[in-house]
């Protein structure tokens, strides 16, 4: 297990800071000593009751077998998932997974807690309805590229802006896997599918960017095979207060095999990736010969091969800058073709949540005086006939 | 002028008169003025006893310009009386409308009793002196002629004078300038002797109680949140703004108080969306909408069906297809309701039957969601969301119980089975997140009957549909007998109706009672399931007759289901039936009926003269 670092869990105003006292939920209150030593401090989750048994990833396991295909990528990002809930400490029945439509989506039938395997597009929008009226839950939404960027692209970006309290793993293969190979809204140019026999014609996404676009207050990126980063950006997205968007590279061995693969052969990876440490210079490549300077003309980044002359104006990640262009920027240094992927956290900013600023809205409605029915019925202009 | 309306309506219900209005104004917000497309008009129709329709005739009409001259003059009857306000009677204003020469003048409103007078010049000396702008000062006009109206019909305008005070009390001078207005409007008919005579219309009998006045569109809410605190359940609105169900959400959004979380999504499909994912999490979800955005909710419709979850969709009607007519009424999302989704799936319907009914529409479909773990449509329209009527406001201990039970219990040995079913009502069990031991997943996969699990098994498949049908099916049981008003107990046609069409049939079956002949009326609330005597009621009438403002929806369904050629009577002018059209259709199937004896002819073709 990993212990996040002192300022994942610290560092930043709490939301209850961010409201006035009279504005903070009596469920809060209630439930925030309550924590036990079993769980990680998880601002974001502080509503949801604490278990006072330990988990293992087993427990997170359903007897429904699993379909995916031999050697997807889902399998390892499932495990990760199942490896890491026990670090939450929460009670498992406090945890809800939702989906849309696609092979990730299948995932809640894996998870032995609530679930949900919603219509395609969709998650977002019934989490959003469940999670604003059930402070008490961890809701996760497992979406793909052709669910959140395609026929749901709307209800994705609209969560993120609201900071609805959602972590959001959106599983990115670059292909439709469920029916059967046609090219997705992140599938690069001129990809050649069933449905584009001549190369695809669409300009893809980069998610990461359209969630930056929606100034989404935590933003990250992890591959499927790499357990440990992948863990500790679920880690970070977990205890982050309101909307967490985490793309996860994710294989599709079957119609679209080995596209990360330059971000996961050992003789490659080092050279193309960029692994974001918070406080942390943003220096890379197989023999740390790599940096990313900005360009003072554009205010892009760019690479450059770090020398004792530049070696001062290597960029310093900062996850928290409150400016989206910042990590924007980052985002903007991957092309198509993966060369210079960043991975890790690009953003994690404080912004009171959806959730807790609607409660806020009930509570002080309510302090001032409770909901009168029969008053209401009855009105201000009224006769009686005797 | 809706304004001007609504404050004539107040005055009126608080003298105890029986109401109905009919608020009718185009879709645009700035409508161009002096145009036929332009006006904005408001009937109100008062009266000493029970009436049910805003008026086919009205017998005064106040017209603020050529343009409202020309588009209402068609309705009036001979003898009524038109007040018009001449300032806007320029040459120019005729002819926009199309007037070659001034209808003031030319002998053409001969056969009315006209009072022509310079609203706008009398409203400008009524405010003179109190410092506000010409423009400012002329849009007072609409509360002299209220004045003049009130002062016609015998009205108190007290509490007018109390409501504009509180309106524009940020704004003392324009509150100053439309009292005095109003004031003067009413001064004026008592000194002027152009109005040789006043009414006075009694109050109408009613049973005793304590009574308000109310639009579809608030009852509809004030049910819904009834419904709320008599099921002791959260309420989460999830909506998107659309004519002419926004007030809803308007007045849903008002009452954090009582715990409602009132969400205005991205679009139609959030808001659905959402409210379905505040339902699994244990609140009464909600939706409300019209026809074009419950076309956008149909798979979520779909998913509640099959996740058989409670949710209200409520739809206010409005003309279609497509934009249609967005601020008139129709009734031809019935099918939509019934039908509009894929695969076998079927969801309730109710309907309310008049302003106020909708309060008690929308508790008994909050029922039926929270009983049966289903959607539910509640189909309302765009003449009961804007009419009002006296509402005598019910006691709330008296409303019904709904409190539902969540499970909390394993039901299958050491497992939870969310799929296994109640045996009276076929509901499965209502599962929240934070009950321990009972985790499941539900999806719109195909279930396994009872674990819930995945299966594509043939045979469980058509299990499931059937199952799903005998639901919805058993819900018959739980409502009551369709009743018949046959007050002689010889008629041999019975006319049935559904949704606002109540009013006008009701209205229309009296006059031919009065006329001497005989004809049963009976009006459906719930359109999925129907009532179980319904097929009897059918069978026991030599004809019936089915008005809809649609094209024949409810009567295809009653001829496809009971196999009873039904006459179809339709409209779709996006106002509601007229009593007198109406009453003149069904005189006329009286007839055939007692002239033939048996159903002859195609029953679509019905004659009336317009």
């Amino acid at each position: 297990m990993t212990r996040p670092t002192d300022r994942q869990v610290d560092e930043g105003r709490s939301p209850e800071e961010l409201q006035s006292p009279n504005r903070r939920s009596p469920i809060a209150n209630a439930v925030a000593n309550t924590a036990t030593a079993v769980a990680l401090d998880f601002p974001s989750l502080r509503l949801v009751p604490k278990t006072d048994t330990p988990q293992k990833a087993g427990d997170f396991k359903t007897d429904q077998e699993v379909r995916w295909c031999p050697g997807c990528g889902d399998y390892a990002i499932l495990a990760a998932v199942q490896g890491f809930m026990p670090q939450l400490g929460l009670k498992k029945e406090n945890i809800v997974f939702v989906s849309g439509i696609g092979c990730s989506s299948r995932f809640p039938y894996y998870m032995n807690t609530y679930g949900m395997h919603s219509i395609h597009g969709r998650a977002p929008a019934i989490a959003t309805g469940l999670s604003t009226s059930r402070p008490d839950l961890s809701v996760w939404v497992v979406t793909g590229d052709g669910d959140a960027l395609s026929i749901g692209g709307n209800h994705l970006i609209h969560a993120l802006r609201r900071n609805v309290n959602l972590k959001i793993l959106l599983f990115n293969n670059r292909i439709y896997g469920l029916t059967k190979g046609q090219y997705s809204p992140t599938s690069e140019v001129g990809k050649i599918t069933k449905s584009t026999p001549m190369g695809s014609l669409d300009y893809p996404f980069n998610p990461i960017s359209l969630a930056l676009g929606a100034e989404a207050t935590f933003v990250g990126r992890a591959i499927d095979s790499d357990r440990k980063q992948l863990t500790s950006v679920l880690q970070a997205a977990a205890q982050h207060e309101g909307s967490a968007l985490v793309e996860i590279y994710q294989n599709c061995n079957i119609f679209n095999d080995g596209a990360f693969e330059l971000l996961k052969d050992k003789d490659t990876k080092d050279d193309w990736t960029i692994r974001l440490e918070h406080g942390q210079p943003l220096r890379f490549g197989a023999h740390n010969d790599k940096g990313v300077v900005r360009n003072p003309n554009t205010g892009a980044f760019e690479i450059v091969d770090v020398t004792p002359d530049n070696e001062n104006t290597i960029v310093r990640h900062d996850a928290h800058t409150e400016d989206p262009s910042y990590a924007f920027a980052l985002s903007r240094l991957s092309t198509q073709d993966l060369r210079y992927t960043p991975v890790g956290v690009f953003r994690d900013v404080k912004r009171p949540t959806y959730d807790a600023e609607m409660a806020a809205q009930l509570e002080t409605a309510q302090q001032r005086g409770g909901g009168n029915l029969q008053g209401l019925l009855h009105g201000n202009d009224t006769w009686t006939v005797n | 002028m809706q304004l001007t309306g609504d404050r004539f309506t107040s005055e009126t219900a608080s003298f105890g008169n029986d109401l109905s209005t009919l608020p009718n104004f185009p879709a645009e917000i700035r409508a161009p003025q002096g145009t036929l497309p332009g006006v904005s008009s408001f009937q109100v129709h008062f009266a000493d006893h029970d009436i049910m329709t805003p008026g086919d005739r009205p017998d005064v009409l106040v017209a603020m310009n050529p343009a409202a001259l020309k588009a209402n003059l068609g309705d009036l009857p001979r003898g009524a009386t038109i007040i018009v306000d001449t300032h806007d009677f320029t040459k120019r204003a005729l002819a926009k409308v199309g007037y070659e020469a001034s209808p003031l003048e030319d002998g053409s409103l001969d056969g009315y009793h006209v009072h022509s007078l310079g609203l706008t010049e009398l409203t400008l000396q009524a405010v003179d002196g109190l410092g506000l702008s010409r423009k400012d000062a002329g849009r007072a006009k609409n509360m002299f002629a209220l004045g003049l109206v009130s002062w016609l019909y015998s009205r108190q305008i007290d509490s007018t004078v109390g409501f504009l005070e509180k309106k524009f009390a940020t704004k003392p001078d324009v509150a100053a300038a439309n009292v005095a207005a109003l004031k003067a409007g009413w001064n004026y008919g008592e000194t002027t002797e152009d109005f040789s005579v006043t009414y006075e219309v009694k109050p109408a009998a009613m049973p005793a109680g304590t009574y308000r006045n109310i639009s579809g569109n608030l009852a509809l809410a004030y049910g819904l949140l009834a419904a709320g605190q008599r099921a002791e359940l959260p309420i989460f609105l999830g909506a998107y703004p659309i004519t002419p169900a926004s007030d809803v959400l308007h007045e849903l959004s008002k009452h954090k108080r009582f715990g409602v979380r009132a969400f205005q999504a991205e679009d139609e499909i959030a808001a659905i969306g959402a409210a379905l994912g505040a339902s699994f999490g244990g609140a009464l979800g909600i939706t409300t909408s019209s026809g074009p955005g419950v076309a956008l909710k149909s798979e979520t419709i779909g998913l509640a069906v099959s996740l058989e979850l409670p949710l209200v969709v409520v739809d206010v009607q409005r003309g279609g297809p497509s934009t249609g007519l967005p601020t008139k009424t129709e009734q031809s999302d019935l099918l939509q309701a019934m039908f509009g989704r894929n695969g076998e799936a079927p969801v309730p319907i109710v309907a309310p039957r008049s302003p106020s009914d909708c309060f008690d529409a929308a508790l008994e479909a909050a029922r039926i969601a929270l009983t049966y773990r289903t959607p539910v449509f509640l189909l309302s329209d765009g003449y009961l969301a804007n009419g009002s009527e006296p509402w005598k406001v019910p006691a709330v201990e008296e409303l019904p119980d709904l409190r539902t039970e969540f499970a909390t219990e394993k039901n299958h040995g050491d497992e939870f089975w969310p799929y296994l079913r109640d045996p009276e009502t076929l509901a499965r069990p209502w599962a929240v997140p934070g009950t321990p031991g009972l985790e499941h997943r539900i999806g719109g996969i195909e279930k396994a009957d009872g674990s819930g699990n995945i299966s594509y098994d043939p045979a469980n498949h058509d299990l499931m549909v059937r199952t799903r049908q005998a639901k919805i099916d058993g819900i018959t049981r739980s409502i009551p007998p369709l009743e018949v008003d046959d007050p002689t107990g010889d008629a041999e046609v019975l006319v049935l109706g559904w949704g606002s069409t109540y009013g006008p049939i009701g209205a229309a079956a009296r006059r031919v009672r009065k006329n001497g002949m005989s004809i049963a009326q009976a009006h459906l609330r719930h359109l999925n399931p129907f009532p179980a005597n319904l097929p009897e009621v059918l069978k026991a009438y030599k004809r019936v007759v089915v008005p809809e403002m649609n094209l024949g929806q409810l009567a295809l369904l009653l001829r496809g289901k009971y196999l009873v050629d039904v006459v179809s009577y339709n409209q779709v002018r996006g106002l509601p039936f007229r009593a007198e059209e109406l009453e003149e259709v069904l005189t006329n199937v009286v007839n055939e009926a007692g002239d033939t004896g048996t159903i002859t002819g195609s029953a679509d073709e019905i004659e009336v003269t317009r």
